[in-house]
């Protein structure tokens, strides 16, 4: 009670005097960037999720064979969801004398429920974006369907036995496939028009679907209440099993975000930590002379727990006001990202702060704190007496489990929890071990240069554990810095390419060999290039090395999918600008001999197959042996045609081939796709520039997410190396007055300080360099199933790095310490 | 003198004690087998050359250290059987402590450093209290001034002000005048002298300065760790 007491009121006497000041921001800046970063992540990641759910028209798409029961879509409404219908089926449409077969969908008004259809008025002109359905009685055809029956706009078509007329070309909905597959033009009609065409009744394929929106969590609460109640012949699909390329971007930014969150918490640990230690440094002599005057241990011990409280309490409420201030700010720059209808902040961050603050102060400042019970009395008369250091393994532990507590939000899967604390206790003892060695060796070089030289590395040596432990701390947070700036690097360049305006907008599949002269003259005298057609031959698996691909086993269940599912073959005298030969070697370009095969990485990967081994294909009824001569790496991301396998020229002679073709048309010059459409009808052209700008607004959302994430990091780093030198900056301030006193000038004073700080940096340089390389590594290619190559770089930036902001922050929390008048110092106490 | 007729009994009692260390040339002994007693309100000189072990004696006898072997009373507890906590309550009810390198607080100011002890015993109001003894050691007009304003002299006069709070049984004090040129120190021994004969407090006061020996009611003289000699001042 008596030591609460003194706790509470000796709390504002340590605020008036600025002892606290420096842990109180580092607690504080913790909370503000956990706060801000938390709420980044969480909202943008919910922007750019919310973007790929696009692909669904809906947050969830429930989907049968049978209609959907009206009770699902009143379940819905209970949880303030909207909801809208579709029935989708092939059917035959007729347009005077002639007909095609085509997808119909049929959708109730509020569809779609995320994202827009967008349709125009002429055949390949501009487009708009709509937000109605088609009225009843009209329907939107797309351009292909349009082509195939010669009809237009303002044309009426026969579907079952209703007349409906096309009011506009269907050019974009959200859900339409962007894979081969759905061949079939595609119409879109107003669902209360469908009874009358009586198309539905017994045996006919409908695909029903109760399309689900809403706020996330009305609707995982929904789906976690109907999940068990669903029937089988209901299937739910989110949007992870929609678009693959706009869910790979979607997923790798969430990833990148939980990694920045991850870097914050422990950047934050960092900063505590050092500016813990500080704290109770400066507390070392008044703790000892508490006890001289009788403070018992207990005491000493509650008013430290008294006083780190208040300090939490007071860090969360500064730490929340900056975080709140830069999440309005950030919302404010980023309202264009983040959707309205999102979930406001609400007190949960307030709440989390406190959390987290709890724990990093529980977990990084308390065992210093501790360590101050133990301070000896006998310290007021024998000032190098130091409390024993504080168990490394209560340190060790305290700070393991606190990090686990705060990964624990942002990583939450168990293993990769384990996975993750272990690498970091990995690099810590590492950074600790080989800081020590530097610093050890660094007493080599005293007797070199000058007096200001000699003090700076005699210095750096003399406190070697401590040095050491400000290597770690310089180093862990360079580390962090260096490997988020590469990872980000990495995945801005990857969606660069994806977001390149030469990427083809149009594909054109299904090309007939006899065709190809007569398409390639249509481009040619419109003034278009010529484009570049890639054979592509059907075909299926049968052998690897002799077995049979059905009884084979397989690394990965995705290669025997690969090796069991029908295979789209092509050939190639060259090596494709968007391809990478990363294993064995590429064919010559006159290469005439057995026939041979290029794999794609990850296919052969999956399947376990490698250089030299002999696949064989059934093609047309034919067997083809190949052996496998190189493996490639290909950028899907590129949007060019791709194969998994392709192989060398000649070997597919005389097989029915068909070839594709992707290529970027402008707006004004695609008018040349109506005269090909109607003289080629069996081509389908696939225009997808609007799935490209659904992709690029994933991208340009998950960019700027990334980069706004990362100059929140960056500072939470810049504070530990402030946090850290401030650790030191005391006894900086006392020696540097001694020896100003002794006559040594200002300048001489400076230089050694400097060089004490290069020579930290310098080693954290090192340290840090080496430590992001092999990271870097790691989750390139596990986190973001990027390529990793190494860069010299780095290491040249890493060390300019740990030198330059080093020495800027030891510049200036030092330059106080040496300005002012030796006897300011030499007076106190 | 009239201490002595007040009462006899014995306030600190050091029985045989001896302090090693460890050096790197092997265990040093810094103080061997030491013994005497100290009755309430004597005033007692502990002098003797530099090294000679007087700050160690100190910190023995006032609990901060443990001797090797040997033991001491204070105020009837034996320190030796008292764990640091035990030793620590010991001092805040019967201890003062006059540093030569005043060992004020340097976040609080002159009147927060005196209330400190008070505020650790749990005093009904520390502030009153010390307000008062603030002025007995005459900074009345600079109590809200932090130790870096204050002069050394002005530094010690707190500390004997933070000393006294308390009226501590037994008041230690190592070299007080070290750190004061001769004028200052003999104005803060005079205070100190008088806040004694007030409170009538027990002093035990490490000084190398023999003129201030002389004004106490004993010397003790420690040469090498022994206690060489033990007399009665004016003998
Ligand atoms: N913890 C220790 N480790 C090693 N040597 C010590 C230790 N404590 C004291 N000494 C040594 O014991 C001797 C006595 O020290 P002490 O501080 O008691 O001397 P002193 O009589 O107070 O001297 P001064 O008048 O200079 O203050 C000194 O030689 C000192 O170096
Ligand atoms: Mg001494």
């Amino acid at each position: 009670m008596k030591a609460i007491t003194f706790a509470l009121r000796s709390f504002g006497r340590e605020i008036r005097s600025g002892e606290v000041i420096v842990l109180l921001a580092a607690v504080a800046l913790a909370v503000g960037v956990l706060t801000a970063v938390g709420f980044l992540t969480d909202r943008i990641g919910k922007a750019v999720a919310r973007q790929a759910n696009e692909v669904l028209a809906a947050d969830l798409r429930l989907r049968s064979q049978e209609p959907v029961p009206e009770s699902w879509q009143d379940a819905a409404a209970q949880y303030n969801l909207q909801t809208a219908r579709t029935q989708t089926f092939p059917s035959v449409v007729f347009a005077g004398e002639l007909s095609a077969l085509a997808t119909i969908k049929a959708v109730s008004d509020a569809y779609p429920l995320r994202g827009a259809v967008r349709v125009s008025d002429t055949l390949f002109g501009e487009q708009r974006t709509v937000d109605n359905v088609p009225p009843r009685g009209e329907v939107w055809a797309d351009g292909a369907f349009l082509a195939r029956v010669n009809a237009d706009v303002g044309d009426t078509v026969q579907l079952g036995e209703s007349e409906l007329r096309v009011s506009a070309v269907l050019t974009y909905r959200p859900d339409q496939s962007v894979g081969f597959a759905s061949l079939a033009p595609s119409l879109l009609v107003n669902i209360a028009d469908i009874p009358a065409t009586k198309l539905i009744g017994d045996g006919s394929r409908v695909q029903y679907a109760l399309l689900v929106a809403g706020r996330d969590d009305d609707v995982d609460e929904f789906y976690a209440a109907v999940e068990d109640d669903l029937p089988d012949a209901i299937r739910v699909s989110d949007r992870e099993d929609g678009s693959e390329r706009a869910y790979r971007a979607a997923d790798r930014a969430q990833r990148f975000l939980s990694l920045t969150a991850v870097i914050s918490v422990l950047l934050s640990a960092v900063a505590v930590a050092m500016s813990a230690r500080r704290f109770a440094h400066r507390r070392m002599d008044t703790v000892a002379l508490m006890k001289s005057l009788g403070a018992t241990q207990g005491f000493v011990i509650t008013v430290a727990i008294v006083q780190l409280v208040l300090l939490g309490a007071l860090g969360v409420l500064i730490g929340s006001a900056v975080g709140y201030a830069a999440e309005e700010t950030l919302a404010w720059v980023l309202a264009d990202i983040i959707a309205a209808d999102l979930p406001p902040v609400g007190l949960m961050p307030v709440v989390l702060a406190s959390g987290s603050a709890l724990v990093l102060l529980v977990g990084f400042a308390l065992p210093s704190l501790l360590q101050l019970r133990n301070t000896p009395p006998l310290r007021i008369l024998r000032h190098d007496m130091m409390p024993p250091a504080p168990s490394r393994l209560l340190v060790a532990g305290l700070s393991v489990l606190a990090v686990a507590a705060l990964l624990y939000r942002a990583v939450s899967d168990p293993w990769m929890l384990v996975i993750l604390l272990a690498g970091i206790v990995v690099i810590a003892a590492a950074l600790y071990v080989v800081g020590r060695l530097l610093v050890a060796s660094m007493g080599r070089f005293r007797s070199g240069v000058g007096v200001a030289w000699r003090y700076g590395l005699a210095n750096v040596a003399r406190r070697g554990r401590a040095s050491a432990i400000q290597v770690v701390a310089f180093g862990l947070g360079l580390t962090m810095l260096l490997l988020l700036t590469i990872v980000r690097t990495d995945l801005l360049q990857g969606w660069s390419k994806t977001l390149d305006e030469d990427a083809p907008n149009h594909f054109m599949i299904n090309i007939q060999p006899h065709e190809l002269d007569s398409v390639g003259g249509i481009f040619e005298a419109a003034g278009i290039e010529r484009p570049e057609f890639v054979p592509m031959v059907r075909a299926r698996m049968s052998t690897i090395n002799g077995e049979d691909v059905k009884t084979r086993s397989y690394p990965d269940p995705g290669g025997e999918w690969m090796a069991n599912r029908e295979a789209n073959l092509s050939f190639a005298a060259n090596l494709s600008s968007t391809n990478e030969v990363i294993d064995g070697e590429w064919w010559p370009p006159d290469y005439d001999g057995p026939p041979l095969v290029s794999v794609e990485e990850e296919a052969a990967l999956e399947t376990g197959i490698g250089i030299g081994d002999k696949l064989v294909f059934k093609v047309a009824g034919q067997d083809i042996e190949l052996t496998i001569a190189s493996i490639r790496r290909v950028n899907w991301d590129s949007f060019q045609p791709n194969f998994f396998m392709v192989l060398s020229p000649g070997a597919l002679d005389n097989m029915p081939t068909t070839y594709i073709s992707a290529l970027k048309l402008p707006q004004e010059q695609k008018s040349v796709l109506v005269s090909l459409v109607r003289k080629h009808p069996s081509i389908s052209v696939i225009d997808i520039d609007a799935i490209l700008q659904q992709v690029r607004g994933i991208i340009d959302k998950a960019s700027l997410a990334v980069q706004a994430v990362f100059v929140f990091t960056l500072a939470a780093g810049i504070a530990v190396l402030f946090a850290a030198v401030q650790a030191t900056i005391d006894e900086r301030r006392f020696e540097s007055a001694m020896l100003r006193a002794l006559g040594a000038p200002r300048r001489t004073v400076f230089a050694g300080v400097m060089t004490e700080f290069g020579a930290l940096g310098l080693a954290a340089g090192v340290l840090a360099s080496a430590g992001a390389s092999i990271l870097a590594a790691i989750v390139a290619v596990q986190l973001f199933e990027l390529p990793y190559s190494f860069n010299p770089w780095l290491w040249v930036s890493g060390i300019a790095a740990g030198v330059v902001l080093v020495c800027a922050s030891g510049f200036v929390a030092a330059r106080g310490a040496v300005n002012s008048p030796p006897v300011d110092v030499l007076r106190a106490a | 003198m009239n201490n002595d007729l007040r009462n006899g009994a014995t306030v600190l009692a050091a029985l045989g004690i001896s302090k090693e260390v460890s050096s790197p040339e092997g265990p040093l002994t810094i103080l061997s087998d030491v013994t005497f007693s100290i009755q309430s309100g004597e005033s007692v000189a502990v002098v003797g050359p530099s090294g000679a072990g007087k700050s160690t004696l100190l910190a023995l006898l006032a609990g901060l250290d443990l001797p090797t072997s040997g033991h001491v009373e204070l105020n009837g507890h034996n320190l030796g059987k008292l764990d640091e906590d035990g030793r620590a309550r010991v001092r805040a009810e019967s201890v003062g402590f006059v540093f030569q390198s005043f060992h004020l607080v340097p976040s609080l100011n002159a009147l927060e450093n005196i209330m400190l002890p008070l505020e650790l015993a749990g005093a009904g109001d520390p502030r009153a209290a010390s307000l008062a003894i603030i002025e007995q050691v005459g900074l009345s007009e600079r109590f809200k001034h932090y130790p870096a304003q204050l002069s050394g002299g002005e530094k010690q006069r707190v500390a004997i002000a933070r000393a006294f709070a308390l009226e501590p049984a037994v008041l230690f004090a190592d070299e007080p005048t070290g750190n004061l040129d001769s004028r200052t120190g003999s104005n803060i021994m005079k205070l100190m002298f008088e806040l004694n004969q007030e409170s009538s407090t027990t002093l035990v006061l490490v000084t190398h300065d023999l003129s201030l020996a002389e004004r106490c009611d004993r010397v003790l003289t420690l040469e090498g760790g022994r206690l060489v000699s033990d007399s009665k001042a004016g003998s």
